[in-house]
Order: structure tokens, then C-alpha cells, then sequence
């Protein structure tokens, strides 16, 4: 198998851009991405594009998005297909991608994924992405991905002793991260007196799922990111302005499409296979990652990911927290561009968004404030469903 | 400033209302809110912050500021009727504005709630705080409310779970353009409290004083590039 680096990486400012069309949007990180390479003027070289999307049939009652890019991009006849796997298409477009390159069916790849989630009102795009649970036992039931968070975060906190304290320290840390990130949602730090401690906490910060508050949630928003991917063995791989940053890993599992039908609801067994699955191909585990961004639409999601792929013990992630141990200056930084939490979570497009700041850290190209100190290696999860389908990326600098 | 008999005419009766006390609030970002009426020599400032937003059709800004700004001067003006003024400031700087009336001891008229300083649910406070004038400060059993954005539906008529009386039309009807009424009765009000309101009293003189002269925002987040 060839070797698969990524030279290009693109973003749009996530958060309200509903006054847009998708396909302006996925376009403008596309271009931010090419012009990154120093690819635009060629990128009808290109030999594949892959456009991540979740639902903009019903976001936006807008489909082949995938199409729709390629036209605005002026890109014809490039081949250009979408991948849909709920929230974690990004990460799923990306391998796919991967996939193309290493077999030695293309050389260049573009990756590009987002959503406009804004174009509905908020409960209509709860709605909307809860439509990816099971049909009779879940959303006609009136669960909600929200309504999940909640029941999982409960049992957590019995089996483990977190409180909700522990939470908002989560959301404390990612917004620190976020607030310095240009490309992020809400770019407004917190603090944990006013949304836990303080006396007015329990209305600044209110319950959206029992016993998870706003500031356990993600937002909902708007926003596309791009990579574009090459045969690091090709000689076109010298033809980019920068360096390539490898993909030493991706791998994707699945899980009981019902959660009831999980033997643990507390274990999520697809992001532990795929964890696995990542480490093994890259050749490294746990010890060897310098930082993560793992997939906090929840921030419980984020101490129980960081547990399954093995950063933390079980149970214990958010004893780390406490000691600040996955702040941006900790032993292993989380969640560095703010996370989903503060950055924002365009479903579609975040499994993308998460790999372009590994590359970002890993260049050293972040803001001060929120770079990771000489980082070596870093770990993506994208989570899909509520845990049913789950995408891990490792990325290394050469 | 003597006033003429023409312009005697042309004021409407004014009822003695109960003043709103201050209250501090820290937001999520832990900066202090200072919540506290508005006073007619503050009217300047007041329009100034929110002429800008009325070219901003985004979430209907545009609509809600020039009612508002409409409405500030009515009250400046003496034309409107027992209406009251709240004002949200940070370190000084007008972070959003509510605007209201008193119609009777039994009801109240909700007008607008404007939103400067996004992102910290100030806007979600400000109402609260009108509410909160309404029916604990001067005593009304009802308060009749509409929207004008989905973002107003959501805030209030969802998540207040407000009486929907608009079936009731013309004979229960909101002042701004009779548009569908829903209400925040006292029982409403009193199941939602807690966990919509909030604030510390007695406020301190020293937070106070932060908020005694009113500061235009310099930049807004709805109008990218725009600075005063």
C-alpha cells in the first residue's frame, strides 16, 4: 500500500452561515484547502473528490451536494462522490479516501465535509439528526441524541462518581481552547464559577437532558473543512508547498444499531475496535499520542472516548481532568481546537474539521495560546449514531 | 421645561410605577451583568446602540431594533403609556435592552427584548428580568407576549410553555399588530421561576456604579467589521 499524507487543509469560520448555500460553503473550504497545497490553479488534476454530508436533504432540502461543489469549484470532469455515515461522514469520507490512494487507484484526493444545520430551528435539527436511531424502539419512542447523552452521562456518573462539576470543567477547557480558535463556533471562554459553582449557575447554565446542562452540549452549527490527501510514494508529492503530515492510521467499527442491545450501554465498543484497529496500523498505542480530538457533542462523550482508545483508565478520565491534565499545557492535551463543544459540530463536516487540526498542531500552525508543545503524533474519533459507528484517525509527523 | 397644554394633550396617563431594583448576574464567560432600568437621560445612548442593528436582517434584528428604537423614543417622548425600560450592562457597555409596558394592575405588555452581546443567553436574562418586573415588582397577573423570529418563539413560547390565547382573536390581542398572543400567566410564572431567573440583590454599590453611564458597544457581532 502506498503511504498517505495530507498537504492541504481547509476551514470556514464554523458557526451561523445559513444565509448560504451548502455548496458555497463545502466550496470554500475546498478552496481554502487547494490554496493551502498551492493546488487551486491545478486542481482540475485532481483525481478524486469525496464530499461528506450527512443531511442536507433535509437540512436544506438540497441533495448530490457532491455535484453541486464540483460546479461551483469549476472542477468538471473531476470524479466526485458523497459519502453519508451519519456524524461521522467526515471521518468516513477521509478513509474512503485514504483508501483510494493507498490501493494506487488515485494519486490526489480531495475530502471535503459540512453541514448547514441552521437552516431549520434548533429543535427541528434535533430532529433531524435523530432520525439516524433506530426507527421503532428509538425516534419513534421520542429518543433524542440529546436524551442519550443524558441516560449515558447518568449512568456514568453512578458506576464512576463523576458529578456535574466534573462536566463543566470539560466545557471549561475546551472553551479556554476555543476561544483562541478563529475557525471556532463559540469563541467566548467560561468559567466554573459562573456555570457550576456560582449562584446563578444553575440558571446561566441550565439542563437541556438531565444531567447535562448547555454547557454539556454541542451547539448547533454551520461549517465545512477540507483535506486533500496524496501518495506521499508519488513523485507529484514534492509538487505541494508543504510537507505532508501521514496518516499512520484509520480504521472504523460498528455497533448494535439499538443501544438497548449492547450488553454494557456504558461500553462503546466500536470506538475501542476502532481505536485498535488505528493503533495497530499505525504501529503505535497509546502512550505514543501527543494529543486527541475526540468527539464531545457531549462532554461526557469525551472522557468515555479518551477511556475506550486507552488514553485514560476506565472510569477515570475525569479524575485527569481535575488535575488538569488534558488542558492545553497538561500531559496529553484534549480537544485542543475547542472540540465540539466550543468549536461547533456541523455533522457532516466534523470528522473532517477533527483531522485538519491534528495537521494543524501538527505543523505548529495554531494559535498561540492553543498549540500543542511539539507534538508528534495525534488521535481523531469521529463518533456516529450513538456509538453504532465510529471512525479513528492517527496522524504523524514525519 | 414648561409644558403647553397642546402637548399636555398629547401625553398619555402615566401610573406611578414601582421601580425595578437592581440585580447582578454573572454570565457564563463570569463577566458581570449589571440589570437595572434605564433612565429617559440614558435615551441617547440607548439608540445609539441600537440604530446600527436595524440594517440587519439576519434573524430579524432589523425588525426587533427599530421597533425598540421606535419605542425608546415613545417613552423618551412621553408617548406610550407606562412603559418601562431595562437595561443589561458589562462593565458599562449596553449588552442587550427589554422594553415593556404596564397596561393594568391585573396585565402587561411585553414589547421587545434585543439582544447585543450574543452568545451568553443575555437576552434569555433581560426577558426574565421583564418578567420578573411584571408580575413580582408591580404585581400583574398576566403578561401578554409575542414573537417576532423564531428565536424569540423558541426562547418564550417553548420554553416558557406559554398560554396560547390566539384563538381568542380580536378580543385577546397583542398591542403589536394583534399578531398571535400567547401569555405568561402568574401560574406560569411561578413553575418557571427558578430555573429562568436569576440574579443577586442587594447589589453592591461598587457593581453598580459600573453600570452608571451607559457605553455603546464599539463592535457588534451581527455587523462583521462594523466599529463605532
Amino acid at each position: 500500500m502506498a503511504n498517505v499524507g495530507i498537504v492541504g487543509i481547509g476551514h470556514t469560520r464554523f458557526g451561523n452561515s445559513s444565509e448560504y448555500d451548502l455548496g458555497d460553503v463545502l466550496a470554500y473550504a475546498a478552496t481554502d484547502c487547494l490554496k493551502d497545497a498551492g493546488f487551486l490553479e491545478r486542481r482540475k488534476e485532481i483525481d478524486q473528490v469525496f464530499v461528506a454530508n450527512m443531511a442536507s436533504g433535509m437540512f436544506c432540502h438540497q441533495t448530490a451536494v457532491a455535484s453541486a461543489m464540483i460546479s461551483k469549484m469549476d472542477m468538471e470532469p473531476v470524479p466526485a462522490e458523497l459519502i453519508e455515515n451519519g456524524p461521522a461522514s467526515g471521518a468516513s469520507a477521509i478513509k474512503v479516501g485514504y483508501m483510494a490512494v493507498a490501493s494506487g487507484l488515485a494519486d490526489v484526493v480531495l475530502v471535503v465535509g459540512g453541514e448547514l444545520m441552521r437552516k431549520v430551528t434548533g429543535w427541528n435539527a434535533t430532529d433531524i439528526v435523530a432520525t439516524m436511531l433506530h426507527t421503532e424502539a428509538e425516534y419513534n419512542m421520542g429518543l433524542t441524541l440529546p436524551g442519550f447523552g443524558g441516560m449515558f452521562t447518568r449512568m456514568y456518573m453512578e458506576k464512576y462518581g463523576l458529578t456535574e462539576r466534573d462536566l463543566a470543567l470539560v466545557a471549561v477547557k475546551d472553551h479556554e481552547n476555543g476561544a483562541k480558535n478563529k475557525y471556532a463556533h463559540v469563541q467566548i471562554p467560561c468559567t466554573i464559577e459562573a456555570i457550576a459553582d456560582g449562584p446563578e449557575a444553575d440558571v446561566v447554565n441550565n439542563y437541556i437532558a438531565e444531567p447535562l446542562r448547555m454547557y454539556s452540549t454541542c451547539p448547533v452549527t454551520d461549517g465545512a473543512a477540507a483535506v486533500l490527501l496524496v501518495n506521499m510514494d508519488a513523485p507529484i508529492a514534492k509538487e505541494f508547498k508543504k510537507k505532508p503530515i501521514r496518516i499512520a492510521g484509520v480504521a472504523s467499527a460498528t455497533d448494535t444499531h439499538c443501544v438497548h442491545n449492547r450488553k454494557d450501554p456504558l461500553r462503546l465498543e466500536a470506538v475501542r475496535i476502532a481505536g485498535e484497529k488505528a493503533y495497530k496500523m499505525a504501529g503505535l498505542g497509546p502512550k505514543d499520542i501527543s494529543f486527541a480530538e475526540l468527539h464531545d457533542a457531549f462532554v461526557i462523550l469525551e472522557l468515555a472516548i479518551s477511556e475506550e482508545v486507552g488514553l485514560f483508565e476506565r472510569g477515570k478520565a475525569y479524575l485527569a481532568v481535575r488535575k488538569g491534565e488534558t488542558k492545553i499545557d497538561g500531559r496529553l492535551p484534549i480537544n485542543p481546537s475547542g472540540g465540539l463543544k466550543s468549536k461547533g459540530h456541523p455533522v457532516g463536516g466534523t470528522g473532517v474539521s477533527q483531522v485538519v487540526e491534528l495537521v494543524r498542531q501538527l505543523r505548529g500552525e495554531a494559535e498561540p495560546g492553543r498549540q500543542v508543545k511539539d507534538p508528534k503524533v495525534g488521535m481523531s474519533v469521529n463518533f456516529g449514531g450513538f456509538g453504532n459507528n465510529v471512525v479513528a484517525v492517527i496522524c504523524a509527523k514525519e | 421645561m414648561a409644558i403647553d397644554a397642546m402637548e399636555m394633550k398629547l401625553r398619555p396617563p402615566e401610573a406611578e410605577l414601582k421601580p425595578y431594583p437592581p440585580k447582578l448576574i454573572t454570565l457564563a464567560s463570569g463577566e458581570k451583568m449589571v440589570v437595572r432600568e434605564a433612565r429617559r437621560e440614558e435615551v441617547g445612548a440607548l439608540l445609539g446602540t441600537i440604530y446600527p442593528l436595524i440594517g440587519v436582517p439576519a434573524d430579524f434584528y432589523d425588525i426587533v431594533a427599530v421597533r425598540m428604537y421606535a419605542e425608546i423614543l415613545g417613552w423618551y417622548r412621553y408617548r406610550v403609556a407606562n412603559e418601562f425600560v431595562l437595561v443589561g450592562a458589562i462593565d458599562g457597555v449596553i449588552a442587550g435592552i427589554v422594553t415593556s409596558r404596564h397596561v393594568s394592575p391585573q396585565l402587561g405588555m411585553s414589547l421587545h427584548t434585543l439582544t447585543i452581546k450574543r452568545g451568553l443567553r443575555v437576552g434569555a436574562q433581560l426577558f426574565a428580568a421583564k418578567m420578573e418586573h411584571h408580575l413580582d415588582v408591580l404585581g400583574e397577573e398576566e403578561v401578554y407576549i409575542v414573537a417576532e423570529s423564531p428565536n424569540g418563539f423558541k426562547r418564550w413560547m417553548i420554553e416558557y410553555q406559554l398560554e396560547d390565547r390566539s384563538a381568542l382573536y380580536p378580543e385577546v390581542r397583542h398591542e403589536l399588530g394583534g399578531v398571535p398572543t400567547f401569555v405568561l400567566t402568574r401560574p406560569l410564572w411561578d413553575a418557571v421561576r427558578s430555573i429562568k431567573c436569576t440574579g443577586s440583590r442587594p447589589i453592591s454599590d461598587a457593581d453598580l456604579k459600573t453600570a452608571d453611564k451607559l457605553i455603546m458597544p464599539s463592535e457588534y457581532s451581527q455587523l462583521p467589521g462594523f466599529k463605532r
